[in-house]
């Protein structure tokens, strides 16, 4: 098991490196720069700033600078925001986004599991319906029309909870947000939950289950144990998404995390934050894929990992 | 001699496709969805040239006006507005009797009222000419009957007094052209790439894939951000542009289908015959993908619609005084407290495309499905 572990991050490592590469010269392909502002910089000031960033240097040169400095675990210093560097940036808001989005998983995961389950159950029946009904709502609504919803109903017509703000990370703050983020992947997971288990459901060893006279439960919990398999699948970039946060949550809820960056950085050719924001997503793309293997041969014996 | 019999035809056998027209119809959601479909597109199509307004034309004094089955202006609002448009001609109104077809008036000042000024009520968008019935005092008292021009904003107006119905239906121009083109350059290069690799298999299929690979890890939103910086406000070649990346998912599925479809024996026959690999990629491999990739393409559709409302949100999208349902939605969403119907019909509209594309995927999908018959 650890040495497939330390393979698999082996091989995650040229991936990196290219994904690296290719958005380092892609980022500085687009036309502009960090220091365009409306009104342009005096010539003399303009010329300090780009050697104050080394991007006065040919581009090679920057490149093996960001690389060797990303080597040693530096980000650099944030064109954008410019007090901060992108280090501190990534200090303050990945553990906001990655609550908020741990959360949103964890509930989407205990809501949308079992809900598939029942349409499963009773497929083709009225409870089935209105389960793949409410998904399709969840996936086709988007979170930017939820948001707005929820803040109207639950912070101004009921005044149960705040329209927004983070206020040091207080459950009531916390809520909102969590049930925006979670209501598209709850109806994903009851979508995927629903197909694998009627797949599952057809299955020899749980029709023997169900000659030997079991009960429902039994059989749900022996047929859970197929059923997860692709819905561990579509977990695993899901969560690298979830837990990197996400803009539209973000900006409409006004709290701190970084989905914001990806946006705001590429906007304003900040390109140390972008870059730093590409390297963040692809690690935990790299690691929850790691994860999802290392789920898979736990659940299906049939699958060895060496 | 007895004529001859004619033998009995052969037993008429079920294509696929017929097969799947069959359980397709069978089916009422994807039936219904298809007819909301159909439907969407005629009004998005012709709507617009039947609702009367066109969709960037201001009406200045119907600002957020909530949706009303019956005309504008109400007649409750009238003796407001007359005295509005009596204070711009400095002065003042009075003996107003609202009619069906026109309000009566009596205007009177200090001085002789010019009679020039009386424009202020053609310019108005609720009035017409003003008809001069009596001038009594040398002009200082004019009686006057003004024409009321009826109009209908069945679904109001927004914030800078558009019809909301105009623009909903060419905002769904704009987001199912922008749904079609995309989900279509997606369509051709992933269908044409994965039948590629798939069928030529061995390094050439390595190389290719590893490529989308890398295109697949590199984030989406990433992309998107840096094809709207390199394109500016273009938004048609933005969605090719964006069409351009959603072939990935396209490429694999085809790619697998491909690597199964090219070991049957009528390829094998195809090749023994010496027809050329793209005369057997045309004539063999891609017309027996097709199945998984109509439904990739339905459910592609909306994913696509949504993309372009999410980039709207963020302000990148389409630019105004042309609109989509994205910029509509997210214009509706910051004043959702105010005006609501700013958000609720495009809404309505947008998500009521997207379930019915994804009740048809789903349709689709099933009724292709060989394990299910």
């Amino acid at each position: 098991m650890l040495t497939y572990i330390l393979r698999r991050f082996a091989t995650a490592i040229p991936t990196l490196f290219v994904i690296v590469t290719l958005s380092f010269f892609l980022m500085r392909l687009a036309p502009g720069g960090p220091f365009d502002l409306e009104q342009p910089l005096e010539a003399k000031v303009m010329e300090n700033l780009r050697r104050i960033y080394q991007l006065d240097q040919p581009l090679h040169a920057q490149y093996l600078t960001y690389l060797g400095a990303l080597l040693r675990g530096d980000f650099g210093p944030s064109f954008y925001f410019r007090d901060f560097s992108i280090a501190e940036l990534f200090a303050q808001g990945l553990p906001v986004s990655m609550r908020l989005g741990a959360s949103a998983l964890l509930l989407a995961l205990t809501i949308g599991g079992p809900l598939g389950a029942l349409a499963a159950f009773r497929q083709n029946g009225g409870a089935d319906h209105a389960v793949m009904g409410f998904a399709t709502a969840g996936i086709t609504i988007p979170n930017f029309v939820v948001a707005p919803v929820l803040q109207i109903v639950f912070g101004l017509s009921l005044a149960w909870l705040p329209v927004g703000g983070w206020n040091g990370g207080a459950f009531r703050n916390t809520v909102l947000p969590i049930m925006t983020l979670a209501l598209p992947q709850i109806a994903v997971i009851a979508r995927m939950t629903r197909a694998a288990m009627i797949e599952t459901l057809r299955a020899n060893h749980i029709r023997t289950l169900r000659a030997q006279g079991l009960s429902g439960a039994t059989i749900a919990l022996h047929a859970g144990r197929g059923a997860a398999l692709p819905v561990i699948s579509y977990l695993g970039p899901a969560a690298a998404s979830l837990l990197t946060g996400s803009v539209v949550v973000e900006t409409i809820f006004g709290i701190p995390g970084i989905g914001r960056y990806f946006v705001e950085g590429a906007l304003n050719r900040d390109y140390t934050l972008v870059m730093g924001t590409v390297v963040v997503v692809a690690i935990f793309v790299l690691v929850f894929n790691l994860v999802v293997d290392i789920l898979y041969a736990l659940l299906d014996p049939r699958v060895r990992l060496d | 001699m007895s004529e001859a019999v004619p033998l009995p035809a052969p037993p008429a056998g079920r294509t696929l496709w017929q097969d799947a027209r069959i359980r397709l119809l069978r089916n009422r959601a994807a039936v219904a969805s298809l007819v909301v479909l159909a439907l969407m597109t005629l009004i998005c199509s012709f709507g617009p040239w039947f609702t009367g307004h066109p969709y960037d034309r201001v009406y200045q004094d119907y600002v957020r006006v909530p949706a009303s089955l019956s005309a504008y202006p109400k007649a409750e609002a009238l003796p407001a507005a007359v005295q509005r448009i009596a204070s711009r001609i400095r002065a003042t109104s009075s003996e107003i009797t609202v009619e069906a077809q026109e309000v009566r008036l009596v205007l009177t000042a200090q001085r002789p009222i010019d009679q020039r000024l009386l424009v202020y009520f053609d310019r108005s968008d609720q009035f017409g000419t003003p008809r001069l019935l009596a001038s009594e005092q040398d002009g200082r008292r004019l009686a006057l009957a003004v024409p009321i021009k009826r109009q209908h904003f069945l679904l109001g107006t927004d914030s800078n007094g558009r019809d909301l119905l105009t623009r909903t239906l060419v905002a769904g121009r704009v987001s199912l052209a922008i749904g079609l083109l995309a989900t279509g350059v997606a369509l051709v290069i992933g269908v044409v790439y994965g039948a590629t690799a798939g069928y030529l298999g061995g390094r050439i299929d390595m190389v290719m894939m590893r490529i989308v690979d890398v295109l697949y890890s590199l984030p989406f939103i990433f992309l998107v951000i840096l094809l709207v910086v390199f394109f500016g406000r273009n938004f048609i070649l933005m969605f090719l542009a964006v069409g351009a990346i959603e072939w990935l998912d396209m490429a694999r599925i085809v790619r697998g289908q491909t690597l199964s479809i090219k070991r049957q024996d009528y390829v094998l026959a195809a090749e023994a015959l010496g027809v050329s690999t793209g005369g057997i990629l045309k004539r063999h491999v891609i017309p027996n993908t097709l199945g998984p990739v109509i439904v990739y393409v339905t459910l592609l559709v909306p994913k696509v619609i949504l993309l372009e409302s999410f980039l709207s949100f963020l302000g990148l999208g389409v630019q105004e005084p042309m609109t989509s349902w994205g910029v509509l939605i997210s214009d509706g969403a910051r004043a959702i407290q105010a005006t609501p119907w700013m958000l609720v019909f495009p809404a309505v509209f947008l998500v009521t495309t997207l379930f019915a594309l994804n009740f048809l995927g789903d349709g689709l999908r099933d009724a292709l499905d060989p394990r299910d018959r």
